[in-house]
This record gives C-alpha cells, structure tokens and sequence, in this order.
C-alpha cells in the first residue's frame, strides 16, 4: 500500500468513526438521562451523579413488570406456532410435488408485499367476530402464518439432499418423522435467523397491540411506554421517560450487542422483516 | 400406473394437510382482509351501525373532496422522497465504510445497525426530547450557539423533514445490510483488472459497482418503501399529526378514521389506496427478483 492510499484508508476510518459517534448520541443521552436525577435543562453529558431512583420509580409507578410477562408470553408462543406451520407449510413446498402449489406461492406473495399493519381495519373486525378484542390469541392470531417463515424455511429445505429424506423413509419413518428428525435439526441456522426476526419484530411491535388491547392485563411493553411517555405525569419528565425506554430496550439491546454477528447475518439471510 | 396415481394424490393430500395451518391464518388475515376492505370502502359503516350499508362510491368522493385526504398523500409521498433516497445514499456510504478488512468494522457495523433493532416506539421517545421545544437537546444546542429555538415539531416546515432526520437515522444501517451482501457478491478480480487500468474509485462506482448493484437497488428500495409507507409509531408519540395534519401519514390518517372516528368505510377506502400504493411499489421486485427466487 502506498502513502496516498495509506491516507485515502485513515480518512475513510475517521468518516467511519465520527458517523457512528452520531449514531451513538441518542443511545448515550438516553442511558445518562435515565440514571441521573431530573432537571429542567437537558444536557448531552449528566451533570448530577448516577442514581437508580428514575427506573425504581418508573418501574413502581407502571405495570412494568405485567407488560414484560405479556410481551415475552407473546414474543415465545408466537414464535413456537410459527415454527410449526411454517415447517409444515415449508416442507410441503420444498420436498412435495403438489398440484396447486402456484396458488400457495400467489398467497405468500400477498401477505408478502402486503404488511399486515395496513389491514387493521378489517382484521379488527374479524377478532371482533371471533370475540378475541383484549386477548393474548387476539395480538398473535394475524401472525401466526408467516409467509416469511415459509419462504425462508423453504429456501434451506431445498438445499437439503432428498436422498437423506429417502434413506429415512425405506427405514419406515414417516413424513411427520421426517421432518422432526431430518429437516429441522439441518435447517438450525435458518430457524436461528427466523428467530431473531420474528422475536425483535414482536417485541417492537406496537399499532396493532394497541388497537387489540384496551386493559393493563394484556398490554405490551411498547403499549406500556407509549401511554406512559405521553402521559401528563410525564410530559415533563424526560428522566422518567428514559428511563421507562431503557427498562424496555434493555434486554433486546443487550442482546444485540452480544450476539451483534448473529443478529447482523440473520437479517442478511432472512432479508425482509415481517 | 394406478399406484403411480395413487402415490400422487396421497402426496397432495399429504402436503395440503401440512399447509392447512399456515393457509388458515394467511387466508383470514391477508387475503379475506383485502377482499373485505374492498368491500367496506363501498359502504357506510360508522360506530353504532350493526351491519355496513351500500354506499357505492360515496367514501372515495368524500376523501377524494377532502382536503385533509390530499394533504395526508402529499405528506406521505414526500415523507417517503425524504426518507427513502436519503436511506439508500446513506445505507450504501456505510455498507462501503464496513465493506474493508479492519478491525473496526465490527464495532461499526453494530454501531450502525443497532437502532434497528429497538422499537421505533422507543426511538420517538427519546428523538421527542431531542426535538422538543425550549427545553428539547437541539433548542439547547441552537441557543447555545446564539440562535434562535426552532420547535421542530410544531411547524409544519420542519416538521416532516426533521422526523425525517429520525428516520434515516433509524433505517439506514438496515439497509446497509443488504448493501453489505450485494457488495460482497461482487467479484474482487473486477476491481483488480479495473484498477489495473487505471480507474479511481468514482469511475468503478459507475461502471461496475452500480450495475453491478441493480438487483439489490431495487430490492432494497422495495423494502425501503414499503417500511416507509407502513411508519406510523412516532406519529402517535411525537405529534399525533400536529401542526394541523401536517405530520399525518397515511397509515396514521387509516387509524384515526378507523379507530378514533369509527368511521370504518371511509378507513377501509383508505386502505385500499394503501393496497394500491404497495402494488405499485411492488410491481418491479415482483418481476425482476423473487420470481427467480421463488421458481428455482
């Protein structure tokens, strides 16, 4: 490498760094203002020494930990149920030979371009018909068959040699062993990817639990913040506003920074979120 | 021959029972949805009502009168202009900065792509007190430097570009990604034989990176697009459409009708714009991509 290029590289690695100093900022204002004591004027850099009073207070003061027990409920029952159909469904279209199969791909393709937070209106009315308005079922039902589930399930399966699938069968497992046994543990790295999609997008997710829900005993953790964050109470407390927002990105957040590789490389491969 | 199509027909019956689960709920939740909006953008239907009445085309007139109705599509059009060239300039420019071999990159990618991952709920809460009037970081930061305090939310100039800002800031590093997977699917020997020509980085940029590239732009400004149309959060948290609708977005505009005014026509035509406007944006990734990915 020469000394222009030396130059050229030192000055792309200073870019890089002042971009993501900007791209740190709002991460740091709000972990400082969360564990500092409130004051009027906001800065960049607290001011007053760490204190755990604003989570202790915001934890006490909203049904936190309620919301939390609801969002993971949430997060791990969707995520299961989605594992079952779209294995299911993927393995069907993956290994099978089926008829109709155009017409299937033409629904995944729907529920593909069409994001399901734009068919809140007719979906309420079906839970309202199906009587699920403020229940668990009600938040999960719409995405318990995942299009994207099935694309990249079926992506993997196909790459899985047949002959394995054969072998099996001449040795008398069925199609239900077949799967269980053959097609999931190879596709580990697909179901790792499809899980961190599926898990992020349901914790993060937000109009449609708000639509569902109307009592404390089903909200979620976004639910919970935005009626706190815009609550009279807080409007003028940004300590307490940070802090409710750091007790409910913590664990993704922390999450993420360990295991940033994984995550990175599973919205590579899955490449579009819900 | 008769077992042959008897192994057949077990085989689908076999393979529709494995689809039966999945089939059920996307049925009921995409597809039913769409015919039912359809349907309902035809009537009258409010609160109180028991059944939707026949109405025809009275729920497009009136949107299609209203002020507000043009007001919201303007916003979200320009909201997307904003945002989505912005993203992809941006979502590009990072996915070079981390496409090298240093040992940086990792930190940087996670630095980048970590606003993907929290909620947008919780990214408007912390950009409000950024934005907020007087008191907001950016106020304090202005009038520090003796100028004058902007109240960003509450004029509807700044409004939409400086929820735009938040936007970029939260979007880009995922598109960086699938920037990051194109640009490593480019062959080094072409750069290589390049530059042993004596080409600079701009004319590889336009000869080789950016054709090169096409698939993954258009991929990327299909998810990019399609992100940006269904961006509603922040709206709830920021300004609820303050200044006078002049942050609404149409996804918000489909939500206030259907579930603050109850007025469940006039949201279900709403959303039948929205399928129309997702259609549209979905039209070349449908042709050009998955169909090759789907098929194979």
């Amino acid at each position: 490498m020469n000394i222009i290029e030396k130059g050229k590289n030192s000055i792309i690695t200073v870019l890089a760094f002042i971009i993501a100093i900007i791209w740190l900022i709002p991460l740091i204002w709000m972990v400082g203002t969360a564990f500092t004591e409130p004051s009027f004027s906001m800065s960049l850099f607290p001011k007053t020494p760490f204190t755990l009073k604003n989570i202790i207070y915001v934890w006490n003061a909203v049904p936190f930990k309620i919301y939390y027990i609801n969002t993971l409920i949430l997060v791990t029952i969707t995520f299961i149920i989605q594992v079952f159909t779209s294995t299911m469904a993927a393995y069907a279209l993956a290994v099978m030979e089926l008829k109709w199969a155009k017409y299937v791909f033409i629904i995944i393709f729907m529920q593909i371009i069409i994001p399901n937070d734009v068919l809140i209106t007719p979906n309420f009315m079906t839970l309202k018909d199906l009587s699920l308005i403020n229940t668990k079922l009600g938040i999960m039902i719409p995405f318990l068959g995942t299009a994207f589930g099935i694309f990249l399930l079926r992506q993997h399966f196909k790459t899985i040699p047949k002959s394995l699938a054969e072998a099996a069968r001449i040795d008398g497992a069925n199609t239900w062993q077949i799967i269980w046994k053959i097609y999931m543990p190879c596709a580990k790295p697909a179901y790792l990817s499809f899980g961190v999609v599926s898990v992020s997008y349901h914790w993060n997710n937000y109009l449609w639990p708000l639509i569902v829900t109307n009592s404390v005993q089903n909200r979620t953790l976004t639910v919970g913040l935005a009626l706190f964050a815009k609550s009279k109470e807080a409007t003028m407390q940004w300590a307490n506003v940070s802090a409710a927002t750091f007790i409910i990105i913590f664990p993704l957040i922390v999450i993420f920074f360990i295991l940033q590789k994984r995550f990175i490389n599973s919205f590579i491969s899955s490449g579009i979120k819900e | 021959m008769d077992t042959k199509l008897k192994r057949k027909l077990k085989e689908n019956i076999t393979g529709f029972l494995l689809l039966l689960p999945s089939l059920i709920f996307m049925v009921g939740f995409t597809v039913l949805p769409v015919f039912k909006s359809f349907y309902l953008s035809f009537t009258k239907y409010t609160l109180g009502m028991k059944k939707p009445l026949w109405s025809g085309f009275s729920n497009y007139i009136s949107l299609f009168k209203s002020e507000i109705f043009w007001k919201v599509m303007y916003n979200t059009i320009f909201f997307s202009v904003i945002t989505v060239v912005p993203c992809m300039v941006l979502g590009l420019t990072l996915a070079f900065l981390v496409n090298r071999k240093s040992k940086s990159v990792s930190i940087l990618r996670t630095v980048y792509f970590y606003p993907v991952v929290m909620p947008m709920i919780a990214v408007a809460s912390i950009w409000m007190f950024i934005y907020m009037g007087k008191n907001g970081l950016l106020d304090q930061w202005l009038s520090a430097l003796g100028m004058k305090p902007l109240n960003v939310l509450s004029n509807k100039n700044t409004v939409l570009p400086f929820m735009a800002i938040m936007y970029v800031w939260k979007e880009s590093g995922y598109l960086m990604i699938f920037f990051l997977a194109g640009l490593q699917g480019i062959s080094e020997d072409l750069f290589e034989s390049a530059r042993i020509d004596g080409a600079g980085f701009w004319v590889m940029l336009k000869n080789i990176t950016l054709p090169l590239l096409k698939p993954t732009m258009i991929f990327v400004s299909t998810i990019a697009l399609t992100n940006c149309f269904k961006l509603v959060d922040h709206i709830v948290i920021m300004t609820e459409g303050a200044p006078n609708n002049g942050s609404t977005l149409l996804l918000y505009y489909i939500y206030q009708q259907g579930f603050t005014n109850f007025n469940y026509g006039r949201s279900s035509a709403l959303t039948v714009i929205m399928l129309f406007l997702l259609l549209f944006v979905s039209l070349p990734r449908f042709f050009r991509q998955d169909k090759k990915a789907f098929y194979n």
